[in-house]
């Protein structure tokens, strides 16, 4: 058996028993629905803060931005920097007023602030929505790395890590979630820090090219397998030959392509003579110049699609309820403040790895930029850049934290959709909790499989873009504008998740071209938030303006409790029911 | 003899005027921040938007544009963060101080 095989098998494998192991660890002390849901509110700012980050940096940030920057090159930048920002924006407009609130979920926070049962129920429902769309991309990073690592069928990973974390989370809670997370950031840390290192002590010792344009050059004779109908720009033809369909016409084994765009059919076989420039998916920027420039994410509008990244993911992880259900769990206010801060520092140094490797996979792996599959790209750098017994061991370490990420998050999101659904669609017992986790553990199995072969980080996106556009108006104007009224919030919350679903229905079925009214129908429905969430943020303050004689009659008495520093008497922790 | 600390638990008249000042402290603090570090990223993105030649500049061979956006803009927003979490924390006790100020009068 191939050793790289071998080896990310046992670094699979190991990942997932030490997940299990440190859950289990977390099981004895997990006992009451408050264990369940807040662990009893006693977690430390730094344990706090490594739990978050754990669980935030899911398959988009671990394989997915190394991907989208191996590909788009500068403007993918903005992805890593705006998955930080959103702590900042959680830091300065959310943390310690929502802890000081004493809600337990978000749904509790809106009834808390505005005594609303039917507020809260929608708060539940896009709550819900949220961490199932958010799980389909984490299943289908799972499917992905197992098929590259090992070759198994694709339906492997959505069904191995939805056991596994439904196991997890029905055992535990978030008690032993805590442990887990703050683990699983560690090792993925290890996981993608140590590779990069030993790819820079490599690019040191060989005269470093990585400042220069890098066209997606192949080192040696490479064959790619076109697995679905595929769209490249060819800029220099020569060394690449092709077998199969293009342009729906069957070719024999060793036909030239000219250059120009050319759809590439299913069960395509490209190959590339030593030193042939790589085919480029369509889209993604051709010369070395572009990529290193700034040259967009694909499509038309290449400010716009900047500006609205900013808007989604800097707004995004305010809405994100397995990421504001942590916060929760802080002891006070002031701890909270601290733990986003804390958060802001271990992403930070997170993301200098996988953007280094994404420079890196263009430089060794330029042939996955052929079908656009970028998201393995940081799985198979080891072996292809390094090679040799080395090259194997850290795809074993790689393919660990891959499977940390995945893990990880999908507890997160498995936790809050449970205590959501446990809380206010059932009684809230444990009994519920863990009804609902094998409920909203298996639910997103099919939709992975079902789901096109989207690129993790742009999936991960469009659920940011809907967080942004729901929760993040609801809490921001929930906790500073006292004149928000459960009408208001309704409606707000109603216009933001029809709007930014149906612009990723759109975007997910291709139904709008990227020639229709110049682009902009296309560009809008692939990055939305710069329009769904200024429109949702509208119509909550209209519609609250104008059922003004609704504000909650004690609101004075919720913004105290809200922003007064602890120690004056005023938090009152709110518990569920049962 | 007046009782700030529980006119601001009990939200009399006096109470409602210390606290609203508090959040708008707060918020304004917030809001300057934010308008601070998302303004600094927008110029980012209409400069090398704008100028493709500000692309281009390098340092120590690597181009400028990927050492603002792949490296410098993290300690930066670190800092945003931590200056934030300090006059936060300097309104509270400004707050409190108030409070106990009044309750010895």
């Amino acid at each position: 058996m191939n050793p790289v095989t071998v080896s990310s098998a046992a670094g699979l494998l190991a990942a997932a028993v030490a997940t299990v192991a440190v859950g289990a660890y977390g099981l004895r002390v997990s006992r009451t629905t408050s264990d369940f849901l807040v662990a009893s509110r006693s977690v430390p700012p730094h344990l706090n803060a490594a739990a978050i980050s754990g669980e935030y940096l899911s398959a988009a940030s671990f394989l997915g931005v190394a991907g989208l920057i191996a590909k788009y090159g500068a403007d993918a930048l903005w992805y890593p920097v705006g998955f930080t920002a959103g702590y900042l924006g959680l830091l300065l407009f959310v943390a310690a007023p929502l802890r000081r609130s004493g809600a337990y979920t978000v749904p509790d926070f809106a009834e808390f602030r505005l005594d609303s049962r039917p507020v809260r129920r929608a708060a539940m429902i896009v709550v819900i929505a949220i961490c199932l769309l958010y799980l389909v991309p984490q299943y289908q990073g799972a499917g992905l790395a197992l098929k590259t690592l090992l070759g198994l069928p694709v339906w492997i990973g959505p069904l191995a890590v939805g056991a596994i974390v439904v196991i997890n989370v029905v055992g535990g809670g978030m008690r032993s979630i805590t442990f887990v997370q703050a683990f699983q950031y560690w090792l993925k840390l290890t996981a993608i820090a140590v590779p990069t290192l030993v790819l820079l002590a490599l690019a040191a010792s060989d005269r470093g090219e990585l400042g220069g344009p890098l066209p997606p050059v192949v080192g040696q004779q490479t064959t790619v397998a076109v697995e679905t109908d595929v769209e490249v720009e060819i800029v220099d033809p020569s060394g690449v030959r092709v077998e199969g369909t293009v342009d729906g016409i069957a070719v024999p084994p060793g036909s030239p392509l000219s250059a120009g765009r050319h759809t590439l059919g299913t069960g395509s076989t490209v190959t590339l003579a030593p030193g042939a420039r790589t085919p480029v998916v369509a889209g993604a920027p051709t010369s070395g110049d572009g990529w290193l420039g700034g040259a967009g994410l694909g499509g038309d509008h290449r400010l716009y699609q900047v500006f609205s990244i900013m808007v989604a993911t800097f707004l995004g992880a305010m809405g994100l309820p397995h990421v504001l259900v942590r916060f929760y769990t802080n002891p006070d206010g002031r701890a909270a403040r601290r733990t986003a801060l804390a958060v802001i520092a271990l992403l930070s140094v997170f993301y200098l790895f996988p953007t280094t490797l994404g420079v890196f996979a263009r430089r060794h792996v330029p042939e996955l930029l052929i079908t656009g599959d970028a998201d393995a790209a940081v799985l198979l750098l080891p072996s292809s850049a390094i090679g040799g017994t080395a090259g194997a061991a850290l795809t074993g370490l790689v393919a660990a934290g891959a499977i940390a990420a995945f893990l990880a998050t999908s507890s997160g999101l498995l936790v809050s959709l449970a205590g959501a659904a446990a809380t206010d669609l059932l009684r809230g017992r444990v009994r519920d909790f863990r009804w609902a986790a094998a409920a909203g553990g298996l639910i997103p199995i099919p939709l992975a499989l079902a789901a096109s072969s989207f690129e993790l980080s742009r999936g991960v996106g469009l659920v940011f873009a809907m967080a942004a556009s729901t929760l993040c108006p609801l809490l921001v104007l929930g906790i500073w504008w006292r004149g928000l009224t459960a009408a208001g919030a309704l409606a707000g919350l109603g216009v933001g998740a029809l709007s930014s679903t149906s612009a990723t229905l759109l975007a997910v079925s291709g139904v709008v071209g990227p020639a229709t009214f110049g682009g902009w129908p296309a560009a809008v429905a692939g990055q939305p938030a710069a329009v769904t969430v200024p429109l949702a943020f509208a119509t909550m303050v209209i519609v609250s303006r104008l059922t003004r004689s609704a504000v909650p009659a004690d609101v004075s008495r919720i913004f105290a409790r809200m922003h007064l520093p602890e120690g004056l008497g005023m938090g009152v922790e709110r518990v569920p029911r049962g | 003899m007046v009782h700030t600390r529980v006119e601001v638990a009990e939200q009399t008249g006096v109470g409602d005027v210390l606290v609203r000042g508090l959040v708008r402290a707060q918020l304004g603090l917030a809001v300057r921040m934010a308008l601070l570090v998302a303004g600094t990223m927008a110029a980012v993105a209409l400069l090398t938007g704008a100028l493709p030649g500000f692309g281009a500049v390098t340092v120590a061979g690597i181009r400028v544009n990927w050492l603002i956006l792949g490296v410098a803009v993290y300690p930066a927003m670190y800092a945003a963060g931590r200056i934030f979490v300090a006059l936060a924390e300097q309104n509270e006790r400004h707050f409190i101080g108030v409070i106990e100020q009044g309750d010895e009068q």
